[in-house]
């Protein structure tokens, strides 16, 4: 089983990232990934980086631990490079193979929309890291409320999400002990040629079915038995405060925000 | 096969914050054909341990020896479907493996993986049967139509029909009435008796180990705390006190009567009514001599 994906993880942690409310969190990230398409000038592209490399220092997680956790993803960062090299035709010639000519254009491009990527990703996987998948759900809640008013489900929806991340542990442990299970009795998942592997995984996805549909009944067997109904008139086990360091943590935010639209460059 | 583990400590996720070290240390040597008994409570690094009999995880350092199989960090078996073959493995709940559409395809699943030909799984699936106690007209019927306790049986069959040197038994009666416990646990010991197969019992069960063990190792915290015959294990209660083991409670019944009556009868697993003959006997001996 891979370990080294760490997207979607979460670093248990007292940082002050981590004690930000997660609805200031969700707000920042959700204007960083707009305001990152904004960005087109060395000085603002360098706040944003100070930005994202700033919050990772903050959250006291190891940065070679997300780097390495990142490394599926330098393969897309790559590839998305080594498109906009070869297919961005603006600037001069720089390198001119005979049936490729690469321009000083597609350099430019491929390094700003790479670095772009990246610096999504790592701030779109500090708030997994950081944030608990219950608080995550919650703040969507809380944030989407105002959709009520249209008769949008958002109690039911975010019920729908907590429970789907709430399993993906139990799943991942699940099809971890049933693969090694099956392996006891010679099921080789890494070697062999492609339909043999495909073969492999049905006994692994019969056994992980079976019991994710079991494990659904048994939740809603409990559910009912405590005569859960979902919305009107539920309290919250945790409840959402906005302090202090959350209004702190805007200010910056809209500084940085401010930073970048001055320093961007106009043309 | 001869089992042997020389220094091994696993680390689960090493250098990430998650990083933790399930076993620590550990060596010890199972001669083949012994019934050894794993102890030890949640998160002592028993599930950790089994997973190296079959090299599912191999020693972060130290060295471990099925066989002629070597493991440690750098080496590992070149055919491990071999080693596999010849160590079986069942794991806890051992029920959720199944997924064949006929209890007979469940069973002849690992034998064919492992290269075993049709007539030879026939006649294994046929010797196999009466020993779990599965009657062969439920061959043709799907696993998933069974009870807990025969889907339980029909997944150890599956482990049995590999036919395997070492048999592995991760707390294999966990959740099974008492009556179901006491016929798997009787019923793998009989195999082991006729088959002379190597067993390795996982369990926090005392009394299944006493009744069952020639030999057994206690685990804690990753670490070996003790190792030995059970007799030996057993008469030190403060020891496994300090783990939070308890002394089964045969073997504390006869110390209490022991020390009220001054008589001492060796425990060396003779069955309930046994003792209780034994102790009839002794208070016939008494009334005579009065």
């Amino acid at each position: 089983m891979s370990n080294s994906l760490i997207i979607g993880q979460y670093v248990p942690g007292q940082s002050i990232v981590h004690r930000l409310d997660p609805r200031t969190k969700i707000i920042m990230i959700f204007f960083f990934v707009f305001i990152v398409f904004f960005a087109n000038s060395v000085p603002s592209y360098s706040i944003l980086a100070f930005f994202a490399f700033g919050s990772i220092v903050l959250s006291r997680i190891p940065f070679r631990f997300i780097l390495k956790g990142l490394t599926p993803i330098w393969f897309l960062i790559g590839f998305t490079f080594l498109l906009h090299i070869i297919i961005t035709r603006e600037g001069a010639v720089l390198v001119d193979l005979v049936v490729l000519k690469i321009y000083s254009g597609g350099l430019i491009q491929g390094f700003a929309i790479s670095l772009r990527f990246f610096l999504l990703i790592l701030v779109t996987s500090l708030l997994t890291l950081t944030t608990t998948p219950i608080e995550i759900t919650d703040a969507i809640e809380t944030l989407l409320n105002p959709l009520k008013k249209v008769k949008f489900p958002v109690h039911e929806l975010a019920l729908m999400m907590s429970i789907s991340l709430r399993f993906i542990p139990t799943l991942m442990q699940e099809m971890d002990k049933i693969s090694k299970a099956q392996a006891s009795r010679g099921v080789d998942f890494r070697t062999g040629p492609i339909k043999e592997r495909a073969k492999a995984i049905v006994p692994l996805l019969v056994p992980l079915f079976v019991s994710a549909f079991k494990r659904a009944e048994d939740l809603a067997m409990a559910m009912e038995a405590r005569g859960y109904q979902g919305g009107e008139g539920r309290t919250k086990l945790r409840i959402l405060r906005i302090s202090g360091r959350d209004w702190v943590a805007l200010f910056l935010f809209a500084v940085v925000l401010a930073g970048l639209f001055a320093t961007r460059h106009y043309s | 096969m001869d089992i042997s583990f020389k220094n091994v400590s696993y680390t689960y996720q090493p250098n990430s914050p998650f990083a933790h070290q399930a076993l620590d240390d550990v060596s010890f040597s199972i001669p083949s054909g012994t019934y050894v008994a794993v102890i030890g409570h949640t998160g002592s690094g028993k599930s950790t341990l089994i997973q190296h009999l079959n090299g599912l995880l191999r020693p972060t350092t130290g060295t471990v020896t099925i066989g002629d199989f070597v493991m440690s960090r750098t080496d590992k078996p070149k055919d491990m479907k071999a080693l596999r073959s010849r160590v079986g493995v069942v794991f806890q709940y051992p029920e959720h493996q199944l997924f064949e559409e006929t209890i007979a395809k469940d069973i002849a699943f690992g034998p064919k993986n492992f290269g075993v030909s049709d007539d030879v799984i026939k006649q294994r699936i046929d010797d196999i049967l009466p020993t779990v106690g599965i009657h062969h007209d439920m061959l043709e019927r799907s696993p998933f139509e069974l009870s807990g306790g025969q889907m339980r049986r029909v997944a150890i069959a599956g482990v049995l029909a590999i036919k395997p040197e070492v048999l592995v038994l991760d707390e294999p009666t966990a959740g099974l009435d008492p009556r179901g416990q006491r016929d798997v646990m009787d019923m793998f010991y009989s195999l082991h008796k006729k088959e002379k197969m190597t067993t390795v019992l996982v369990t926090h069960n005392m009394e299944d180990a006493v009744k069952y063990a020639d030999h057994i190792i206690i685990l804690n915290q990753g670490k070996k705390y003790l190792e030995g015959k059970p007799e030996t294990i057993f008469s030190d209660e403060d020891t496994l006190q300090q783990v939070q083991l308890d002394v089964p409670e045969v073997i504390q019944f006869l110390w209490k009567y022991e020390q009220k009556f001054g008589h001492s009868i060796p425990y060396n697993r003779q069955s309930i009514t046994d003792i209780a003959q034994a102790i009839k006997e002794h208070i016939k001996e008494v009334g005579n001599d009065e």
